[in-house]
C-alpha cells in the first residue's frame, strides 16, 4: 500500500533549499482559480456520481476528548454502510486517536474501511520526537492502516526546513508498513508560499498523503489551499514519478462544498485522482449532509437531519 | 462638474430576506414591477426577486441553525422583540399605507386600518411570550412522590403560506403566533404582495431579530408549493391562503410526514376581527407539550 521513503532521516533534499525558498505562488490567480471552479453546475448525473465518489472519499472522523468506545463503534458502522438501503459506498476509513484504534479495528476487520489515526502529538505536536514516535508506533502496532501526523509548524516557520524533513521521515519509518499523511496544518504558515513549501518537503519526506489541516484551529481547509497543494504533489509526481495523494479536512461540512474540491481535483490533476486512494476528505458531519443530498437526488424532496444518525 | 440629476429615478429592487441578509434569488431571476401597479408611474419601477426552490432550501437550513437560539432566549426577550417590531412598524406607517394603496393592496382608508391593526396585533402577541407557559402549561396531579410538569415547547422551523389580501395583516397575524414560543419561521408569500412584504423585512432587519428566525420569499407559490410541502426539514404549516393557491400537495405531505398543519378556510373579514384573528390557540398550534417529572424532596 505505502512505499518507503526515498530520503531517511537526514538525507538532503533533492531541491535545493534555495529553491524551495524562492518558490512564489500567485495568490490572486491562486484564489481567483480555485473560487471560479466552485461556480461549476454540475447536473443531475454526475452530482449523484460526485455524492458517491465522495462518500467513498471521506475518512470519518471523531478526535474529541470526550470519544468513547460506543461511539467510535457506531462510527465505523456508520462508515460501513453510511445509509442502509441506499445503495451509497463506505467511507474511505474512520479516524480515531491510538487509544481508540483497537476499537475501531475490531469493528471494522476484514471491511474495506480503513482504520486511521492521528499520531505525534496531535494536533499540536508540541511534544518531543521520541514521544511523537512512540505515538505512531503505538498507533501502528494497534492495528491502524494509516496514520496522520502534524508537522512541526514552529521549526517550519523558524525556517528550519531540514528538520522538518528530518521529523517526517523518523515517523514515516516509525509508520512502517501503514500509510503516512501528513497535516502541514495551513491556516498556521500564514501564505501559501509556506503552504507549497511545507507540501513539498512533506513529499520529500515520504508522505504518502499531504492533509491540510487538523480541524483543530480556525483556518481550516479551503479550495485555495487545496488548490496549492494539489499543484504541489502534481508537479512532484512530474519530477519525481512519485505519486502522492491529498487529504482536505476541516470546517468541510457540505456537499456542495466537497463537490467543489472534487472539481478542483479533476480540473487540476485529472479524473483518475478521483479516487480514495488519492483523495480524501476529513469530515463527521459532512457524511448526513451528502446522505440528504443523495436522497434528494433519489427521491426528489428534501430530507430533515434528524432523519439520520448523528454519527 | 457634472450637471446634476435631481429627477435621476432610483429603481430598488426588492430581495429576499434569508438569514438576516437581503441576497438576491440564486437563480438570478428578478421581475419587473409595471408602473400601472404603482400610483402614477410608467413603465418599470422597481424590480423584484422571484425566489426558487433553492432559496427556499437555503432558507430551511438557516432557519433550522437560527431556531434554537430563538427558542433558547428567555420569553421576555422575545417579547421585547415583537414589540420592538411593531415599534418599527408603526414608526413606518406612512410608508406601509402609501405601498399598500400603490400596489392596490387596500384602499387608503383600509390601509390606514391596516397598518394600525397590524401594529397592535404585534403588541398583543409579544405580550404572551412571557405568559405562554403559565396559561398554557400545568401542574399536574399524579399517582406518587413527584412533582409533574407540562409546559408548551416550540415546534422548530414552521412554513407560512400568508393571504394576499390583507397583505400586511395577514402577514403579521401569521408570523406573530408562530415567534412566540421559538419558532422560525419561512415565509412565502407571493410576487404581488413582494413589495410590502419584503419592506416588512426591512422593519424585521432593524428590530433585533436574530438572524435566521424570519426568512422571507416572494415567489411564484405554485412553482415552490411542491418543494415546501415535501421538506421533512419543516416541522410544521400555517396555511392561510386558502382559495388562492392550490394547498392539495401541501396537505397530502403533511398528512404524510406527520406534520402539523394550521390550515384556515378562507379568512376574509375574519382577520379584521380580533378574536378570530389572534387567538392563544394559534400559539399553542406550533407548540409541543413536554412534561417533566421531578421526585419531592429533592
Amino acid at each position: 500500500m505505502s512505499t518507503s521513503s526515498p530520503h531517511g532521516p537526514g538525507s538532503p533534499l533533492s531541491v535545493p533549499l534555495t529553491e524551495i525558498q524562492s518558490l512564489h505562488v500567485d495568490e490572486v490567480g491562486l484564489l481567483e482559480r480555485a473560487a471560479d471552479l466552485g461556480r461549476r453546475s454540475l447536473k443531475r448525473e454526475t452530482k449523484r456520481e460526485a455524492i458517491q465518489r465522495a462518500v467513498s472519499m471521506i475518512d470519518l472522523t471523531t478526535l474529541e476528548g470526550s470519544d468513547s468506545v460506543g461511539r467510535v463503534r457506531s462510527l465505523c458502522r456508520k462508515a460501513l454502510d453510511p445509509a442502509p438501503g441506499m445503495d451509497l459506498p463506505p467511507a474511505a476509513a474512520v479516524c480515531v486517536y491510538p487509544r481508540l484504534v483497537a476499537t475501531a479495528v475490531a469493528e471494522l476487520e476484514g471491511t474495506p474501511v480503513a482504520v486511521a489515526s492521528v499520531s505525534s502529538g496531535f494536533p499540536a505536536g508540541q511534544v518531543p520526537l521520541d514521544v511523537k514516535l512512540a505515538d505512531t508506533r503505538f498507533a501502528v502496532e494497534s492495528g491502524a492502516d494509516e496514520i496522520d501526523i502534524v508537522i512541526p509548524r514552529g521549526a517550519f516557520l523558524g525556517g528550519e526546513y531540514q528538520l522538518v524533513h528530518d521529523e517526517v521521515a523518523a515517523l514515516k519509518e516509525a509508520a512502517g508498513p501503514a500509510h503516512l499523511k501528513v497535516i502541514l496544518e495551513t491556516g498556521e504558515l500564514g501564505s501559501f508560499e509556506n503552504i507549497a513549501r511545507a507540501a513539498w518537503i512533506a513529499c520529500e519526506a515520504g508522505a504518502d498523503f499531504i492533509k491540510t489541516s487538523t480541524g483543530k484551529v480556525s483556518l481550516n481547509s479551503t479550495p485555495a489551499t487545496c488548490l496549492c497543494m494539489l499543484r504541489i504533489v502534481g508537479e512532484f509526481e512530474r519530477r519525481t514519478g512519485k505519486r502522492i495523494g491529498v487529504k482536505v479536512a476541516g470546517g468541510i461540512r457540505n456537499a456542495k462544498q466537497a463537490l467543489h474540491y472534487l472539481v478542483l481535483v479533476h480540473e487540476t490533476l485529472g479524473a483518475d485522482w478521483l479516487s480514495n486512494r488519492w483523495f480524501r476528505i476529513g469530515a463527521s458531519s459532512l457524511m448526513n449532509d451528502l446522505i440528504r443530498q443523495w436522497i434528494k437526488q433519489t427521491r426528489g424532496s428534501y430530507v430533515g437531519r434528524n432523519d439520520f444518525s448523528k454519527d | 462638474m457634472a450637471k446634476e440629476t435631481p429627477d435621476a429615478p432610483i429603481h430598488k429592487t426588492y430581495k429576499l430576506f434569508i438569514g438576516g441578509a437581503f441576497p438576491r434569488s440564486e437563480s438570478g431571476r428578478t421581475l419587473p414591477i409595471e408602473g400601472r401597479a404603482a400610483k402614477g408611474r410608467k413603465g418599470c419601477v422597481a424590480q423584484i426577486c422571484r425566489g426558487s426552490r433553492k432559496d427556499l432550501r437555503n432558507a430551511v437550513d438557516i432557519a433550522r441553525g437560527a431556531q434554537p437560539g430563538w427558542h433558547k432566549a428567555t420569553g421576555l426577550l422575545r417579547g421585547q422583540i415583537l414589540y420592538r417590531i411593531a415599534e418599527m412598524l408603526a414608526a413606518r406607517s406612512g410608508e406601509f399605507e402609501d405601498l399598500l394603496c400603490d400596489y392596490r393592496l387596500a384602499t387608503p382608508a383600509q390601509a390606514k386600518q391596516e397598518v394600525s391593526l397590524s401594529a397592535q396585533r404585534l403588541l398583543w402577541y409579544a405580550g404572551w411570550c412571557d405568559k405562554l407557559s403559565q396559561v398554557s402549561g400545568s401542574v399536574n396531579t399524579v399517582n406518587g412522590p413527584y412533582f409533574d410538569f407540562s409546559f408548551p415547547e416550540a415546534q422548530g422551523v414552521v412554513a407560512i403560506l400568508p393571504p394576499e389580501k390583507p397583505c400586511l395583516l395577514g402577514l403579521v397575524s401569521t408570523l406573530a403566533p408562530v415567534l412566540v414560543p421559538g419558532n422560525s419561521a419561512v415565509v412565502v408569500s407571493s410576487i404581488e404582495t413582494g413589495p410590502l412584504v419584503l419592506t416588512f423585512a426591512e422593519v424585521l432587519a432593524t428590530s433585533d431579530v436574530p438572524a435566521g428566525v424570519i426568512n422571507l420569499i416572494t415567489a411564484d407559490r405554485e412553482e415552490v408549493i411542491p418543494t415546501l410541502a415535501s421538506h421533512r426539514e419543516i416541522n410544521a404549516n400555517f396555511l392561510a391562503c386558502a382559495g388562492e393557491v392550490d394547498l392539495t400537495e401541501m396537505r397530502t405531505q403533511a398528512a404524510d410526514h406527520v406534520k402539523r398543519s394550521l390550515d384556515l378556510p378562507s379568512h376574509g373579514q375574519a382577520w379584521w376581527k380580533g378574536p378570530e384573528a389572534q387567538d392563544l390557540t394559534w400559539i399553542e398550534t406550533f407548540c409541543e407539550l413536554k412534561t417533566a417529572w421531578h421526585p419531592m424532596g429533592y
